[in-house]
């Protein structure tokens, strides 16, 4: 049974809509119930209200391979919280309800696997869920999973890296869906001081084969307002931002009030970079 | 995606190539010690009552186990890509020491990631790897065992790829690791098929290894797999029991899952969480398990047992006192079930079991629970 509710691309509709703007997207990132759930929904409106365009939440999982320390620790949080996939996308379900900014969750394929693919998708687009990116399906093994999204209208987001030859990157352009994720550098995710030149070599070169077809988004690293402008003025449709959101978090765990502040005025600031770009 | 393919193109081609497998088996024969001896334990199938119980004694190998056959190949492997930066994860800290041994050997660097808690359970392979020239990295994140460190050394490679070459201790992983791992085994099955045919004039009943990753059973289950009379007994660490946690048994007590880039037996919770584990034996402490192991399984050709904390200690014990051989407490869960195993069979039948590794390293672990 297809699921009910149309996806009507939400996140690739708020791409154009930046775009006649002269923005580029902000995606904000936190991991799904860190460091408990009451924090984790407000943290998120707290990123909503700071101005971010698109929400991506995390699912926590045990063996996080493709993130550095910042997001294993939040997702360790998460779990000693007793966080769940279907927890998360409850709450998804319940912030998507009242604000009408698109959602993404990444999550690790084993706890999709454990639900089932299909379960796993209906639940998600019931909560609202746009877009989703699992870093550890390569495209070559995702069909199944892929064709199940197109039938639940959630957009597959494939993962794309430096390294990645131009015969693999015309594929991930292919069948992504939503947005390209281009990752910025060669390594696991987590602030880094300064962008490396290669990044935005890679956006320029991805940019150049994607045609306008999709957009692309660049994360891994960014994690300040220079960031977020470099990327954009390189051609990004959009930035990734989480591991900087989240160590905002990691860092006010006994005073939640200040992280709300502190990730709505920080998201603020990235959010105003997406605007200095377009000059 | 690229690097995995970059490796899998690499070890396709210098597999075939007759230079790069004359160097393997000098290296194998002369640095490492093949091949080894085929033994019949007499003492111990005495004792027992039943099948003779030979023992493939890959713990007579240089670095005292199976390990090197495999960081001989990856390590050759690795030079003639041209990378020289090695890393390399461990649990009981004897994929490190072969490593370290190979990349020596060879004129690499080798970093080994280490989980702390294997670091304070295996001193001696931390010192022993320090003292061959590697640098090991104690890992903090997760359990702080080994499938924690695979995940450090995973993060690694993909920050490093350009320079670094993984090598993976075990049959698992993403392609080409499982098949890759289990060729380079494979040495341990080819030479104890030629030999029980030499010493018994027949095939055995049955083979028996531990199975934590499922690499040293995996090497000698191969070249039997199609003398289907032979039976494959992969026997899973049992822990204190079956109970989540308890264990390291993903075969008998866990599901189907996706781990570090393979899609195979995973000890997990109802959400997919991947399970802590629990093993005396630090070697076979990892929620998952080859993925050729777990097609065995299905494909009903091989069985998957269990034995206990308890019955590997008694098993090291039965073995150090009749035959004078202290196997790793890894090998001694094999050990464990062969005897068990050779019981129930006649006494003109034959077992063989793979002796993967000896138990210097695990004195300190044996020490404290056996008080003479």
């Amino acid at each position: 049974m297809p699921s009910t509710s149309p996806n009507d691309d939400r996140i690739e509709a708020k791409f154009r809509e930046l775009h006649s703007r002269g923005e580029g997207a902000l995606i904000a990132y936190l991991t799904g119930g860190d460091p408990d759930p009451k924090s984790f929904l407000a943290n998120s409106i707290a990123l909503i209200e700071g101005g971010a365009d698109i929400v991506e939440v995390g699912i926590p999982f045990s063996d996080p391979i493709a993130d550095g320390p910042v997001i294993q620790a939040s997702s360790m949080r998460a779990l000693s919280q007793g966080a769940t996939p279907t927890g998360i996308l409850d709450m998804i379900g319940g912030l998507s309800s009242q604000f009408p900014v698109p959602f993404v969750v990444l999550s690790y394929y084993n706890p999709i696997l454990a639900m089932g693919l299909d379960r796993f998708l209906k639940k998600a687009r019931e909560s609202g869920v746009d877009g989703i990116v699992v870093p550890d399906l390569p495209v070559e093994e995702s069909d199944e999973f892929r064709n199940l999204a197109l039938k639940h209208n959630i957009d597959n987001i494939y993962l794309a890296a430096p390294n990645t030859s131009r015969t693999r990157l015309r594929t991930v352009l292919d069948r992504s869906k939503g947005f390209l994720y281009l990752v910025s550098l060669y390594g696991v995710t987590g602030p880094r001081d300064s962008l490396s030149p290669q990044a935005l070599e890679a956006i320029r070169a991805v940019k150049s084969m994607a045609k306008g077809k999709i957009p692309v988004s660049a994360g891994f690293g960014i994690s300040q307002p220079e960031h977020v402008s470099a990327v954009i003025q390189s051609g990004a449709d959009g930035a990734i931002v989480g591991s900087a959101l989240v160590r905002i978090v990691g860092n006010h765990l006994d005073d939640p009030s200040e992280a709300e502040t502190q990730l709505k005025k920080t998201v603020q600031s990235l959010k105003e970079a997406t605007r200095l770009g377009s000059d | 995606m690229e690097p995995l393919r970059e490796l899998e193109d690499a070890y396709n081609k210098f597999s075939r190539d007759p230079s790069f497998k004359k160097e393997l088996a000098g290296l194998l024969d002369d640095f490492a010690g093949r091949p080894t001896p085929l033994y019949l334990a007499a003492n111990l199938t005495r004792h027992v009552g039943g099948a003779k119980i030979y023992l493939k004694r890959e713990d007579l190998l240089h670095g005292g186990a199976h390990k090197i056959n495999n960081t001989l190949g990856q390590a050759l492997l690795a030079k003639r890509m041209g990378k020289r930066r090695i890393i390399a994860e461990t649990g009981a800290g004897q994929h490190g020491v072969a490593t370290a041994m190979a990349c020596a050997a060879l004129g690499l660097h080798a970093e080994v990631y280490m989980g702390s808690e294997d670091m304070d359970r295996q001193k001696l392979n931390v010192y022993r790897m320090q003292m061959l020239g590697a640098k090991v990295h104690p890992v903090e994140s997760g359990s702080k065992t080994l499938k924690d460190a695979i995940n450090e050394a995973l993060r690694d490679w993909v920050t490093n790829v350009q320079d670094t070459y993984y090598l993976l201790g075990s049959v698992v992983g993403p392609h080409p690791y499982p098949t890759m791992v289990r060729d380079f085994q494979s040495v341990i099955g080819k030479e104890a098929r030629t030999q029980i045919l030499r010493q018994e004039g027949r095939l055995p009943k049955a083979v028996v290894a531990c199975v934590g990753g499922g690499s040293n059973s995996i090497g000698i289950f191969h070249s039997f797999l199609h003398d289907l009379d032979v039976d494959l007994y992969g026997v899973e660490a049992g822990g204190e029991s079956l109970s989540p946690g308890q264990n390291a048994a993903p075969l008998v007590a866990g599901r189907e899952g996706v781990l570090h880039g393979m899609m195979t037996y995973v000890l997990q919770d109802e959400v997919g969480q991947v399970q802590t584990t629990r093993s005396i034996s630090a070697g076979l402490d990892y929620p998952g398990v080859g993925p050729e192991h777990a097609f065995l399984m299905t494909a009903g050709r091989a069985k998957y047992v269990t034995v206990s904390d308890e019955g590997a200690l008694d098993a090291f014990r039965s073995l150090s006192q009749l035959e004078g051989i202290m196997p790793a407490l890894e090998s001694a869960h094999a050990i464990s079930y062969a005897m068990k195993l050779a019981k129930n069979l006649g006494t003109m039948d034959s077992i063989i079991v793979n002796l993967s590794g000896r138990g210097d390293k695990d004195v300190e672990i044996i020490a404290k629970h056996l008080p003479q």
